[in-house]
C-alpha cells in the first residue's frame, strides 16, 4: 500500500458512454505525474473520481491510503484539487477568498493567516490581494488557484490542465512553480500536451479513449524508443515495369540488417521509406546498394531518433493510423 | 458546525454585493410598503399590521426566489460547487449553508419594516403582541420559502429555471392549495388544506402562536432541505 495515489479497475459510464475502461496506474510519493491524454480521454473524469466528486462505476481508487469512495472527507482533507477552468467567486477578494479556503480546509483560526501570507508568496500574489478574483487576468486567476490548492499544505496536490489558456511566460512561470512543489508535495497533473509534461514531470500515465496506454518514467520511456530509424526519400524512373512503389518497398526490406520498412506516398510523387533497422545493425551501405543497382533517385537518406512525441501521437492517434501502410 | 458558519457567512457577504439581492429587497419593500399605506396605516383602523402580514404570504411567493435563485445554481453554473464539494465538507453542511445565508438575508430584508411599527407608534398605541407573533410566523414562512427557493436553485445551473420553478412550488402552496381544497372530494380535501400555508400561517398574525403550526413550517422546510441534500447527491448516481 505504499503509492500515494493507487488506482485499479476504474471504470466510467456517462449513461451509455464509456469514459474510463478499466484504468489502472499508481502515483508513488514524492513523484510528478504527467497525465496525458488527448481531449475527451477520461483525463478531468479520473481526476473527479479521485478527488471525490464524482463516484466510479466500478473499481478502486485510494489516496493516502484512504478508498476515496468509504473516506472521501480523508481523501479530501489530504489534497489540493484544482479542477479546469478554476472556478472561482468573482465576487471576493483574493486574501478573502484565500482566508475562507483555509478555514474550509481544516487549518485552524490561529494559523489561517500565516498559511495565507505563505501562498501569497509562494504564488507571487502580493500585488493583487486586495483585488477582486472576478478582475484578475488568466494567469493571476491560475495562480489564485493554485494558491488555494496549496493553502492546506495537502501531502498530494491535483492539478486538472493547470497550464491551459496562459501565455507563454505565464506558462514557464507556472511549470516553475509545479517542479518546486514536487519537493515536498506528490503532484498529479493533466494535460494534452506532451511538451508540457516533459518539461515538468518525472512520469508520465499515459491515457487514450478511456485505457492507460503506457505508464513509466520519463527517462525510461526515452530509453525505450531511442531507436534510430532511416529516412530514405526515392523515386523509380516512371514507366518501368515491376517497379511499383510496393516493390521498392520489398526491395528495400530485403537488404540485410532491416527489420521494418514503412512506406509513404509525398504529395510530390517521391516515396517516403523509413527503414527500422535490426538491433546494432547499420544498413545504409546495403540501401545505397539496392538504389544505385536498381537505378532509382535518391534525394535524401538521414537518419532520424524516434520522439516521444512520435509514439504519443501513435497512441493517441487510434490504431488505425499506427498500422505501417505497407510493410515488407 | 463551523464550516457551516464559515459557509453561510460567504454567502451572506455575496448577497450584498450582488444588485439582484438589492432589486428583489426594494422590490419587497416597495409593495409591502404600499400594502401598509393602503391597508394598515389608515385614520379608524386598528393600530396593528395584520393585513400587511397576511398580505406578506404572497408577495414573498415573487420575492424569495429571486433572492435564492442563484444560491446553488451560481456555483453549478460557474464550475465552484466542484471546488466546493471536493473540499472537505459534507452535502448536508453546504446545503444547510445555503440554507442559513439566504433565510439571514432575508431576515435583514425584513428588518426595515420595523419602521411601520415605529410610525404606529407614532400615531397610535399599537399592541406588541400580535406584532411579535406576526414576525415570528414570517420568520418561519421564510424558513419555508427559502428552502423551497434553495431546493430549486440545486435542480439546475440556469438562475431563470430556478427561480420559475421555486416559484412554481410555492404558488401551488400557499396560494393554489386553499382553492384545490375546495374542489377536490371530501376525503382529500382536509389533507390538502393542512398541506396549505395558508392555514398555519394567519393565526400568527392574529396573535396566536400553535405549536402546531411552528411544526408545520419547521418540518417542511426541514424535509425540503433532505430533498435538496439529495439533489445535490444525485451527480454521484445520474
Amino acid at each position: 500500500m505504499g503509492a500515494t495515489i493507487e488506482v485499479r479497475d476504474l471504470t466510467k459510464w456517462y449513461g451509455n458512454t464509456l469514459a474510463l475502461d478499466g484504468a489502472s496506474f499508481t502515483v508513488e510519493k514524492g513523484q510528478i505525474v504527467g497525465f496525458l491524454g488527448p481531449n475527451g480521454a477520461g483525463k478531468s473524469t479520473t481526476l473527479r473520481i479521485l478527488t471525490g466528486y464524482l463516484p466510479a462505476t466500478s473499481g478502486e481508487a485510494r489516496v493516502n491510503g484512504h478508498d476515496v469512495l468509504l473516506e472521501s472527507l480523508a481523501v479530501r482533507a489530504s489534497i489540493g484539487y484544482m479542477p479546469e477552468n478554476v472556478p472561482l467567486y468573482p465576487e471576493m477578494r483574493v486574501e478573502e477568498y484565500l482566508r475562507f479556503r483555509a478555514g474550509l480546509k481544516n487549518v485552524p483560526p490561529k494559523d489561517r493567516r500565516t498559511a495565507v501570507e505563505r501562498v501569497i508568496d509562494r504564488c507571487r500574489l502580493e500585488d493583487v490581494r486586495r483585488r477582486l478574483v472576478g478582475q484578475l487576468s488568466k494567469g493571476f486567476r491560475q495562480r489564485v488557484g493554485l494558491a488555494e490548492s496549496l493553502i492546506a499544505d495537502p501531502p498530494v496536490l491535483i492539478l486538472d490542465e493547470p497550464t491551459i489558456g496562459l501565455d507563454p511566460a505565464q506558462i514557464q512561470e507556472v511549470r516553475h512553480l509545479i517542479k518546486s512543489l514536487g519537493e515536498k508535495h506528490t503532484v498529479l497533473l493533466s494535460s494534452h500536451m506532451l511538451t508540457e509534461v516533459e518539461k515538468t514531470c518525472s512520469h508520465v500515465v499515459i491515457v487514450a479513449q478511456g485505457r492507460i496506454a503506457k505508464t513509466g518514467s520519463l527517462a525510461e520511456m526515452r530509453k525505450g524508443i531511442g531507436e534510430q530509424r532511416i529516412v530514405l526519400e526515392v523515386r523509380a524512373p516512371s514507366g518501368r515495369p515491376g517497379e511499383g512503389p510496393a516493390e521498392m518497398a520489398r526491395a528495400v526490406g530485403q537488404v540485410s540488417g532491416v527489420s521494418n520498412v514503412r512506406r509513404d506516398e509525398l504529395s510530390d510523387g517521391w516515396q517516403q521509406l523509413l527503414v527500422s533497422p535490426a538491433a546494432g545493425a547499420d544498413p545504409r551501405e546495403g540501401l545505397h546498394h539496392v538504389v544505385v543497382q536498381r537505378g532509382w533517385s535518391l534525394r535524401e537518406m538521414r537518419c532520424q531518433l524516434e520522439t516521444l512525441e512520435g509514439l504519443y501521437m501513435q497512441i493517441t492517434a487510434g490504431d488505425a493510423a499506427t498500422l505501417p501502410k505497407s510493410a515488407a | 458546525m463551523a464550516k457551516i458558519l464559515l459557509l453561510a457567512r460567504r454567502e451572506i457577504s455575496s448577497y450584498f454585493v450582488s444588485p439582484i439581492a438589492y432589486v428583489a429587497m426594494a422590490l419587497f419593500l416597495v409593495i409591502s410598503g404600499f400594502f401598509f399605506a393602503l391597508a394598515d396605516f389608515r385614520p379608524g383602523q386598528p393600530a396593528a399590521m395584520r393585513s400587511i402580514f397576511d398580505v406578506m404570504m404572497i408577495i414573498l411567493v415573487f420575492v424569495i426566489p429571486i433572492v435564492t435563485m442563484r444560491s446553488l445554481s451560481e456555483e453549478r453554473r460557474t464550475g465552484t460547487l466542484e471546488t466546493l464539494l471536493t473540499a472537505p465538507v459534507t452535502d448536508t453542511e453546504v446545503v444547510l449553508a445555503k440554507f442559513l445565508g439566504s433565510w439571514l438575508f432575508y431576515l435583514a430584508m425584513l428588518a426595515p419594516t420595523l419602521l411601520y411599527l415605529v410610525l404606529l407608534r407614532v400615531f397610535g398605541s399599537p399592541e406588541y403582541g400580535p406584532v411579535a407573533s406576526g414576525y415570528l410566523g414570517l420568520a418561519l414562512l421564510g424558513m419555508l420559502y427559502v428552502a423551497v427557493g434553495v431546493f430549486a436553485s440545486s435542480l439546475t445551473s440556469n438562475q431563470v429555471i430556478a427561480a420559475v420553478t421555486g416559484f412554481a412550488i410555492l404558488v401551488v402552496l400557499a396560494m393554489l392549495a386553499p382553492w384545490m381544497a375546495s374542489v377536490v372530494p371530501a376525503p382529500w380535501r382536509s389533507i390538502i388544506r393542512e398541506a396549505s400555508v395558508r392555514t398555519h400561517y394567519t393565526d400568527f398574525s392574529q396573535g396566536v402562536v400553535d405549536l402546531v403550526h411552528v411544526v408545520y413550517f419547521v418540518a417542511l422546510a426541514a424535509y425540503i432541505l433532505f430533498l435538496t441534500v439529495k439533489a445535490l447527491e444525485s451527480r454521484r448516481w445520474r
